[in-house]
C-alpha cells in the first residue's frame, strides 16, 4: 500500500492546505492526519466521526500521601527533576518521564503507576475521503506512538476499501512524530518557501530522509516572495538529486479557502488549482517510480512502526 | 526576567517576534534557540559562535561476564530499550530514556552508563545579545533531554540575572512544555486564521496548568477571520501587539532580515510589545526598574 507522507521541517509552510488540496484530487485512498499534536487537517475536512477511541500509552507516577513517609528516596534516584521532596513528596505529572524507577524503590510502597490517557483516535468519514486523525490532549507525550497506530490504522482501513494510496499531513520538525511518520513511507513530499529559514529546514528533512532511505520530492510553496531564494532551493535540490515538482505563488486565496473550510482546489479550480494538479501528477509518476507496478505491501512496513 | 514565544501552529512568526525582540531589548539579555529540530534563530541574529559541546543522553552498556541474565533491567524499563532473549542481551539505545532504572535495580552491577549522542549545544554573541542554541542530531528523535541540557547551560549563563528570551519549538506536546517551562511569562504567537485559532486555543491548553502569565502576538493582522480575537477575549488573553499582514515584512522575512531592524514603525511596534512582555511578567516577578518605560 503507497504511502505518501507531507513533511517540511519548519512549520506553517503549507503541508496542511496542500495535503488537502491532493486529497480532493487523489481517487481511491485514505487521508490520515499525522499532526496529532496540533492538527489542523479536521478544519478543512470537516469530518463526521465514525468512532472515537481512548490512545491509552505509558504511565505516571502518583504519590499516595496517606503512605509516603517523606524519606526522600524518590527525589533523589529521579533523573528528571520531576519529585519535589517533602512529606508528602510531590510529583511533576508534566516532568514525570514515567520510567518506574521511583515506583520501584520507594521503601513504603507509596507511588502508584496507572496507565495515561493521552488522547483519542478517530476514524472518519470526509467528502474527500476517509479520514484516520487523531487529538493528543495539550502537553501529552507519546506522540510518536501515537503517529504508529494511526500509520497502522489506515493501512487497514484501505486493506478493508480496497483503497490503493495512503496520503499523510506530516507533523514538523524532524524529532519522535516525524520520524514515526517517515520510516517506511514511499514517498515525502517536502513543503518548503523560498526563506533561509525554509532552506535549512528543508536541508535537515531530506538528510532525515535520507537516514531512512524515503524518496523525496520538493514543492515550493509561496515562490514569488524571494525568487532568488527559490532558485537557491532549485540549487539545492538539483546538487541532492532531489525531484523538484512545483513550485506555487504566494496567493491570498489559500486563506480564503482555509475560511471556507475547503481545499484550495475546490474553492477556487482555475489558477493554483491548475498548477496543483499539474503537480498532483507528478507526485503520481513518482509514485509509480518508486514503488513499481507490483507494490508488495510488506515493504512498507518497517521494523521501526 | 524571562520570556518564552511560544504557539501551537508552526510558522506564525515566533523566531521573527525573538530576534527583533532580542535586536531592541534594553538590558542585558540572552536569547535562547530551544526550537532543537529546525532551529532558526542564528539566521536572523548571526551570532558569533564562541564555543559548542556535544550533548549526550547516558544510556546503558552492558557488561556481560557480570550479568546474570535475571532480566530485572528488561522488567523495569518502560520503553522497550533493553530486554533478554535467553543468553542474549540487547540494548537498543534508540529507544532509551536515559532514566538509569536498569542500571539502579541490577543486582550484580553489570550495566554502567555509556552514551548517546542527541546534538550538539553552541553559545556566542550577537552584538550584546548573549546566544545560546540547541541543535538536535538528525535521526534523533528525542528533543527534551537536549533541551533540558540548553536549560542547564543556559542557567549557568545567566546566573548575573540578566534577561532571557526563549524560542520554543511549536506544538503542545512534550517539548513545547519544555521548553516554556521555566518561563515567567508565556508569548503566544499566531495568525488570524481558523488553523492559528485552533492551534491558539490548544497552546492555551497544555500551558494554563503552568500558571504562567500568558499574552497573544497576532502576526499577519489583517489576513483571515476574527476567530483568534473572540478566542482571546473569550479567555482573557491579552493582545500584546499586531504585526500587520503585509508583502514588505514577508519579503524582508525571506531574505533573513529583522523585523524590528526595517524601519522605525517595527521598531516602535517591537518597542511596544517589549514593554507588555515585561509587564506580562512582572504579574510573577519584578523586573528591572525603568526598562522599557
Amino acid at each position: 500500500m503507497p504511502e505518501i507522507v507531507v513533511l517540511s521541517g519548519k512549520g506553517g509552510t503549507g503541508k496542511t492546505s496542500l495535503t488537502a488540496a491532493f486529497a480532493h484530487l487523489a481517487q481511491d485512498h485514505v487521508i490520515c492526519d499525522l499532526d496529532v499534536d496540533a492538527p489542523d487537517l479536521h478544519l478543512l475536512l470537516a469530518p463526521r466521526r465514525l468512532s472515537s477511541t481512548a490512545f491509552v500509552s505509558g504511565h505516571k507516577a502518583r504519590i499516595d500521601p496517606a503512605r509516603c513517609d517523606g524519606c526522600g528516596r524518590c527525589a533523589q534516584v529521579c533523573r528528571f527533576g520531576a519529585v519535589t521532596a517533602g512529606s508528602p513528596a510531590v510529583i511533576d505529572p508534566l516532568r514525570c518521564e514515567g520510567c518506574k524507577l521511583c515506583v520501584t524503590l520507594c521503601p513504603a510502597e507509596a507511588i502508584e503507576f496507572p496507565a495515561t490517557h493521552c488522547g483519542d483516535w478517530y476514524l472518519s468519514e470526509t467528502r474527500l475521503g476517509p479520514l484516520v486523525h487523531a487529538q493528543l490532549f495539550p502537553g501529552e507525550e507519546n506522540s510518536g506512538r501515537l503517529v504508529a497506530l494511526l500509520r497502522q490504522q489506515a493501512r487497514q482501513l484501505a486493506a478493508r476499501l480496497g483503497h490503493r494510496l495512503i496520503l499523510a499531513d506530516g507533523p514538523p520538525g524532524i524529532g519522535c512524530p516525524v520520524i514515526s511518520s517517515l520510516s517506511g513511507a514511499d514517498l515525502a513530499l517536502l513543503v518548503t518557501e523560498p526563506t533561509p529559514t525554509g532552506l535549512h529546514d528543508l536541508e535537515r528533512v531530506v538528510e532525515l530522509c535520507g537516514h531512512f532511505r524515503v524518496p523525496a520530492g520538493v514543492l515550493i510553496n509561496k515562490s514569488d516572495l524571494n525568487p532568488r531564494q527559490a532558485d537557491a532551493i532549485a540549487a539545492f535540490c538539483a546538487a541532492r538529486g532531489l525531484a523538484l515538482l512545483g513550485h506555487l505563488p504566494h496567493d491570498p486565496a489559500v486563506t480564503e479557502a482555509m475560511v471556507q473550510g475547503l481545499a484550495i482546489t475546490e474553492y477556487r479550480p482555475d489558477g493554483l488549482a491548475q498548477t496543483l494538479r499539474e503537480i498532483w501528477s507528478r507526485v503520481q509518476d513518482r509514485l509509480s517510480a518508486s514503488t513499481g507496478p507490483q507494490t508488495n505491501p510488506m515493504t512498507a512496513i518497517h521494523p521501526l512502526n | 526576567m524571562k520570556a518564552a514565544i511560544a504557539s501551537g501552529k508552526g510558522g506564525t512568526g515566533k523566531t521573527s517576534v525573538t530576534a527583533s525582540l532580542a535586536a531592541i531589548w534594553d538590558s542585558p539579555v540572552v536569547a535562547v534557540d530551544l526550537d532543537v529540530e529546525a532551529p532558526n534563530l542564528h539566521i536572523f541574529l548571526q551570532p558569533r559562535i564562541e564555543g559548542r559541546a556535544p550533548a549526550y543522553l547516558v544510556v546503558p552498556e552492558v557488561d556481560l561476564q557480570r550479568c546474570n541474565r535475571c532480566r530485572a533491567c528488561a522488567e523495569i524499563c518502560q520503553f522497550k530499550a533493553i530486554s533478554v532473549l535467553g543468553d542474549v542481551v540487547l540494548t537498543f539505545a534508540e529507544m532509551c530514556h536515559g532514566c538509569g532504572a536498569c542500571q539502579a535495580v541490577c543486582p550484580t552491577q553489570a550495566i554502567s552508563p555509556g552514551r548517546r549522542e542527541l546534538g550538539e549545544i553552541s553559545w556566542g554573541l550577537a552584538g550584546d545579545v548573549g546566544f545560546l542554541m540547541g541543535r538536535l542530531r538528525v535521526g534523533e528523535a528525542m528533543s527534551p533531554p537536549l533541551m533540558r541540557q540548553v536549560q542547564a547551560r543556559l542557567a549557568a549563563m545567566t546566573a548575573d540575572g540578566r534577561d532571557v528570551l526563549i524560542d520554543a519549538p511549536p506544538g503542545v506536546s512534550c517539548p513545547a512544555v519544555t521548553a516554556v517551562m521555566a518561563a515567567d511569562a508565556i508569548v503566544l504567537v499566531t495568525e488570524p486564521t481558523p488553523f492559528g485559532a485552533y492551534d491558539l486555543d490548544l497552546a492555551r491548553q497544555a500551558f494554563a496548568p503552568l500558571g504562567k502569565p500568558m499574552g497573544v502576538v497576532v502576526n499577519r493582522a489583517g489576513l483571515g477571520d476574527e476567530r483568534v480575537y473572540g478566542l482571546c477575549a473569550r479567555h482573557g488573553l491579552p493582545i500584546l501587539a499586531e504585526i500587520p499582514y503585509e508583502r514588505a515584512i514577508a519579503e524582508a522575512y525571506s531574505r533573513g532580515e529583522v523585523i524590528a531592524r526595517t524601519g522605525p514603525r517595527q521598531e516602535a511596534l517591537f518597542r511596544n510589545l517589549a514593554g507588555r512582555v515585561c509587564r506580562l511578567a512582572e504579574q510573577r516577578m519584578p523586573c528591572a526598574e525603568g526598562r522599557h518605560a
